[in-house]
């Protein structure tokens, strides 16, 4: 596979104009999206909370958004009088243009004919598609980190140096869940292709597509962890920490109003709509499906594959409570990330095939020794971990006993520490 | 379509590595196209070459999981113990590697020619860990005694033997550079161990932040050389030197200055030697001696591995700067540590010296001058870790003294322990039937027969000077008049001391971290520790056995497969 | 196409490097530097050296540099100039010096001398299909193996090395023996009735 076919005959005018609506094609797609999604999000909220939600603009309220964009917009744009100018009014774009780029890799339909130029339904397919993915989630922490710090006050400064501890915490999970489908998709269709989102999306095709998602494929576990960890990368709750109201009454955006806060109102739902579509791409075999009279639908499978992500963003948003911020650090550090390292091993594992000849269960147990023996090593692992975590943890609280001034008491100590 | 990756394939059934329109070339050196099929991603890797390199890697990684699931109140002695163990079975490991190899011809590339597999990096896996099991005997006690105990320091221990190994074998520029960081990395930080002293902190950033310049300087030599011959792998580079007269060959020149400075900073070579008073002064004194032993030792092994296989061919261009060098280092190092007043300082700048006598060895470019340097580097480490552990014992508790006053009058305390420092120092000096006297002896004799008369007679006269001191010391031991110790440097943190004063956090000013202990050493004879005891009767028992007999030489010749 | 592409990324990185050097204030200066990696990303994609420019923004910008900015917003050092306090006056017309010669050498030697001697590179070209991230990963896992798992000793060193230099090691009592600790209570408890009288009993010893 060579990527996109419509670069196969060089750069003509035509080619040049179908990118370029393509460009506009995403663009729109994601800021429609956002407009939907925030109207979508309130009411489904309301619904979940027995209310009624927004109902005054438009029919049904459905255009409340637009009416919440348009206010914003002829509101003063404030800087306060302490913020660094340039990064105040840069930062808003840093946070939007990252979410943007990421949704250019995603594939929302197969394959399209328009002037004689056959072309992927997806703006960009670069031989290394995923790593793409992780670079937009990398540079995305600067909107956030400098939105606070040149705001040039106290609690916009908290929630930024919250929000970057825990985007770049969450960040490792990402990238080492993201490495199973990469592992999987490299064994199905052969190693070359094994980052295009393309052929992620193609490697989970199949007779039964169902049966053939990376979701199946990677038990489970992978697509669960990466959800967590995209959730935390997104600050949405129930780790929206970094705006809690309580504590830092609002977070990073707090000194931003008009067109500079809808900048990031905006940012914020094309994240939520931009991942949700990664997720669908990564797990649920992007746009597969069934075909309608032998017409592929792509783009509809994957718009209500999408809707449904979204629902379930907005199902664990009305649910479930925040949590707070040291457990929200030992989650990622000493829960998520050594779980995804284990099982990335396994997987790892399950993809080595030993060139057993013969069939049945006691060959595919021979055949798959590699996985078996990771799922054992796992095992070990886990329980030093968990040991050492118990032994560290008794360390750590008398070091905390220590500075709070306690006078140490060494036989409770000593049996705390684990020692007989 | 599941296609099978022998990703971990080596203990599985191997599938040759040449299919569909990729070929990796005999010596395993690179891939010419790509490989579709996932079985050519298989190459052949003789474990036997990296055995020491092997065990070292294991044995720290299960020493911390170990120190992470036991009780924080181990038993006293384990983590030296287990290090002293490891550093033994590595020994093993390089000693059944020598005799694996035979006295077989020139240096093979392994592991897609990443490494050499010859007896010139066993000498040196031999000497490293050795080097590893005196450094955690002889940091036991030390490191009980100033309250620091604990897993790090002998799994920082392993990790720099470990970079140290890698430098000693490495087939390439970029496993050169890659030991070298490992190394330097972890011995930045063993300078820097006592956290309680200013003058350790002090030492660890100098030598980080000098050692990290050297290290850059290095990597853009690398580069360089790189671009100007198209490969790292020493065999690459050198069959393209041989093959090809480069006309233009500023690029390559530069690559190779760069390189020459990065590794000269390693080993402590003058110039590039402005370290080391401080940071061997600085840094606690067992660990002193190791860094003394493996860093020169490890970078010696590169430079050689360098200088000889990768540009053999540049000889008239690299000797005349190491002639330089070694004249420069040994000059300055012997003049400079005359005006010493301290004795570990004093012990920096013979080190810098004696590095010069390795590159007198080394500029011969023969195989009596490498054989030679081969002799100075392995019975220096005993020498060297040696001496430090005699000044360690004799430093009382928070190196309260290290001035030369420490060590008057030790004959008379202790004449055993005197005796051993005795021979140390005679081997330094270079008096015959010590070590010091035969390795001094082979690198000059090199110089000779390179027809370098002027470089024998420098060299000797450096030695003659360096006796000056060496016997002063060794004198000052043996005087009958033990003089009232002189006021004590009394080490408290400036802002220590404020808080103090001032009454502000009385509690927390108190606490370990920033209170250094300082306890004088008692006038009577100092307890030796068992540990200790033993290294330094194995030490003086070797630097006078290889001074009266002839098989350290032999094996050093053994060693020399570079001609 | 690649040589606009080419001035583009050559403008970027020369603006940031300037910028790094040239702004006062230390955020911006972490921005600039920013710039630059995006400036050598470009550069890179246009050598079709697609894996190496991820990794560029991945690792440089996207964890270095945000490091970068931790430390500049934790030490609070923004909009402060700490070069001031120079101890050796001459320092930095000297760097500006030897700054200048080195150029001036470099000039040179491009002009009087011929930089490639023409040595094709003998260590993986790119040839031949396939893309260049699974070309360098094969070349990671063949010829290359040894370093590639070297590094991962490099990162568990530099791992310990940081918790030993970050960690105030402070030994608890659970790790001390009873004399240790009621030796060290001792001389807490000497040290602070000697600075303030009035202090004198805060550390009694516990009930035994």
């Amino acid at each position: 596979m060579g990527g996109d076919p419509l670069f196969a005959h060089g750069l003509s005018l035509a080619v040049w104009l179908i990118l370029l609506g393509k460009v506009v094609a995403v663009f729109v797609i994601v800021l429609v999206s956002v407009l939907f999604m925030v109207m979508y999000e309130r009411k489904a909220v309301a619904w979940l909370g027995v209310r009624y939600g927004p109902n005054r603009a438009g029919p049904n309220g459905w255009l409340q958004s637009l009416a919440d964009g348009t206010k914003l917009l002829f509101k003063e744009a404030f800087t306060p009088r302490t913020a660094d100018k340039w990064v105040y009014k840069l930062a808003p774009y840093l946070m939007l243009v990252p979410i943007m780029i990421a949704f250019s890799i995603v594939p929302m339909g197969g394959e399209i004919t328009i002037a004689h130029h056959t072309t992927y339904v997806q703006l960009a397919d670069p031989p290394w598609g995923i790593l793409f993915l992780l670079m937009a989630s990398g540079i995305a922490v600067y909107g956030v980190m400098l939105a606070g710090w040149a705001s040039g006050s106290k609690y916009p400064l908290l929630g930024s140096v919250r929000a970057s501890a825990q985007l770049i915490s969450y960040e490792a999970v990402l990238g080492l869940t993201t490495a199973t489908v990469v592992m999987v998709t490299g064994n199905a269709s052969g190693f070359g292709d094994a980052l295009h989102t393309h052929a992620i999306v193609a490697a989970q095709s199949g007779h039964l597509a169902f049966l053939h998602w990376n979701f199946i494929h990677t038990a489970f576990v992978s697509f669960i962890l990466f959800t967590i960890a995209i959730t935390a990368e997104m600050t949405r709750p129930p780790f929206d920490l970094v705006e809690a109201e309580e504590e830092l009454s609002g977070g990073y955006n707090l000194e931003y109003s008009s067109i500079d806060f809808a900048w990031f109102y905006l940012a914020e739902y094309a994240a939520l709509v931009t991942n949700s579509a990664i997720l669908v791409t990564l797990w649920f075999g992007g746009p597969n499906g069934p075909t309608v009279f032998g017409h592929s639908i792509g783009p509809f499978w994957f718009a209500v594959k999408v809707l449904v992500v979204l629902y379930l963003y907005v199902w664990v948003r009305a649910t479930l409570p925040r949590l707070r911020y040291d457990q929200l650090m030992d989650l990622g550090w000493k829960r998520l990330i050594p779980f995804a390292l284990a099982w990335l091993m396994i997987v790892a594992g399950f993809q080595v095939t030993n060139n057993v000849s013969g069939s049945g269960f006691g060959h595919w147990l021979a055949q798959k020794a590699w996985g078996f023996v990771a799922i054992g090593a796992a095992i070990v692992l886990a329980v030093l971990f968990l040991r050492a975590v118990e032994v560290g943890g008794g360390a750590s609280e008398v070091e905390t006993a220590q500075q709070d001034r306690l006078a140490p008491d060494g036989r409770e100590v000593a049996r705390r520490g684990g020692t007989p | 379509m599941i296609q099978p990756l022998h990703l971990l394939g080596f203990l599985g059934q191997a599938s040759p590595a040449s299919s569909s329109g990729c070929t990796i070339a005999p010596g395993g050196f690179r891939v010419d196209g790509f490989c579709t099929d996932p079985g050519s991603l298989h190459i052949p890797v003789a474990y036997r070459s990296i055995i020491p390199v092997l065990v070292l890697t294991i044995g720290a990684l299960v020493m911390l999981a170990l120190s992470a699931v036991l009780p924080k109140r181990a038993r006293p002695g384990l983590w030296p113990a287990l290090t002293a163990l490891v550093g033994a079975f590595s020994l093993a490991g390089a000693v059944w590697q020598w005799y694996d190899l035979g006295t077989a011809g020139a240096a093979q590339p392994t592991i897609g020619g990443q490494i050499f597999y010859d007896r010139f990096s066993v000498l040196f896996l031999i000497l490293i860990s050795i080097a590893v099991i005196f450094g955690a005997l002889s940091a036991d006690s030390y490191l009980r005694r100033e309250g620091l105990d604990g897993i790090e320091a002998y799994i920082l221990m392993l990790m720099s033997a470990i970079g140290a190994m890698l430098m000693a074998q490495s087939g390439s520029l970029i496993m050169l550079f890659l030991g070298l960081e490992i190394m330097s990395i972890a011995l930045y930080v063993m300078a820097a161990y006592h956290r309680r002293r200013t003058q350790s902190g002090e030492a660890g950033l100098k030598y980080f932040i000098l050692g990290s310049f050297s290290s850059a300087l290095f990597l853009y030599g690398v580069a360089l050389i790189y671009g100007a011959t198209g490969s790292v792998e020493f065999g690459l580079i050198g069959n393209f030197l041989t093959g090809n007269v480069i006309a233009n060959n500023g690029v390559l020149l530069g690559g190779m200055a760069l390189v020459i400075v990065g590794l000269g900073f390693k080993v402590a070579a003058v110039p590039f030697h402005y370290w080391t008073p401080d940071v061997y002064q600085g840094s606690p004194t067992p660990f002193t001696g190791y860094m003394a032993a493996v860093a020169k030792a490890a970078g010696f092994a590169g430079l050689f591995r360098v200088l000889t296989q990768a540009l053999g061919t540049q000889q008239a261009n690299w000797r005349p700067i190491i002639w330089l060098m070694a004249v420069l280092t040994l000059g300055i190092g012997s003049v400079m540590a005359i005006a010493q007043k301290d004795l570990k300082r004093m012990m920096a700048y013979s080190s810098i010296s004696q590095a010069g006598y390795v590159l007198v060895g080394l500029q011969a470019a023969s195989a009596t001058g490498t054989s030679g340097a081969l002799f100075y580097l392995f019975t220096y480490i005993f020498v060297i870790v040696g001496t430090f552990a005699v000044i360690g014992l004799l430093q009382g508790r928070g190196e309260a003294r290290s001035d030369l006053g420490v060590i008057r009058g030790l004959g008379r305390r202790q004449p055993l322990l005197a005796g051993v420092m005795l021979v140390f120092l005679l081997a330094q000096a270079g008096v015959p039937f010590t070590s010091g006297f035969l390795a001094k002896f082979y690198v000059i004799q090199a110089a000779v027969q390179r027809g370098q008369y002027w470089l024998a007679v420098i060299a000797m006269l450096a030695a003659a000077i360096a006796a000056f001191f060496y016997l002063r010391i060794a004198l000052l031991m043996y005087s009958s008049d033990p003089a009232e110790p002189g006021p004590l440097p009394v080490d408290v943190p400036p802002a220590d001391a404020g808080v103090l004063t001032l009454g502000l956090e009385p509690i927390a000013s108190l606490d370990l971290e920033t209170t250094l202990v300082i306890d004088p050493p008692s006038r009577g004879p100092v307890p030796v520790p068992l540990a200790v005891g033993a290294v330094l009767a194995v030490s003086a028992a070797f630097t006078i056995a290889a001074g009266v007999s002839s098989f350290a030489i032999d094996f050093a010749k053994q060693a020399t497969t570079l001609f | 196409m690649d040589w606009a592409v080419y001035l583009v990324g050559a403008a970027m990185i020369l603006t940031g490097a300037l910028g790094v050097i040239l702004l006062r204030n230390p955020v911006h200066c972490a921005l600039m530097l920013v710039f630059t990696m995006f400036g050598i990303f470009l550069e890179f994609i246009n050598q079709g050296a697609d894996f190496l420019a991820a990794v560029q923004i991945i690792v440089y910008a996207g964890a270095v540099v945000i490091l970068f900015l931790f430390v500049i917003m934790f030490l609070g050092v923004d909009r402060k100039e700490a070069i001031g306090a120079e101890r050796l006056r001459f320092q930095r017309p000297l760097a500006i010096l030897l700054g200048l010669v080195a150029l001036v050498e470099i000039l040179a030697l491009s002009r009087v001398d011929h930089w490639v001697s023409g040595a094709p590179a003998q260590s993986g070209a790119l040839k031949g299909a396939g893309s260049n991230v699974a070309k360098l990963g094969q070349s990671l896992y063949t010829g290359y193996l040894l370093p590639f798992e070297m590094t991962a000793a490099l990162l568990v060193i530099a791992v310990v090395a940081a918790v030993v230099m970050s960690r105030r090691h402070q030994p608890s009592a659970g790790e001390m023996s009873p004399a240790a600790q009621k030796e060290l209570r001792e001389s807490h408890q000497s040290a602070l009735s000697a600075s303030d009288p009035s202090l004198a009993g805060r550390l009694e010893a516990p009930s035994e």
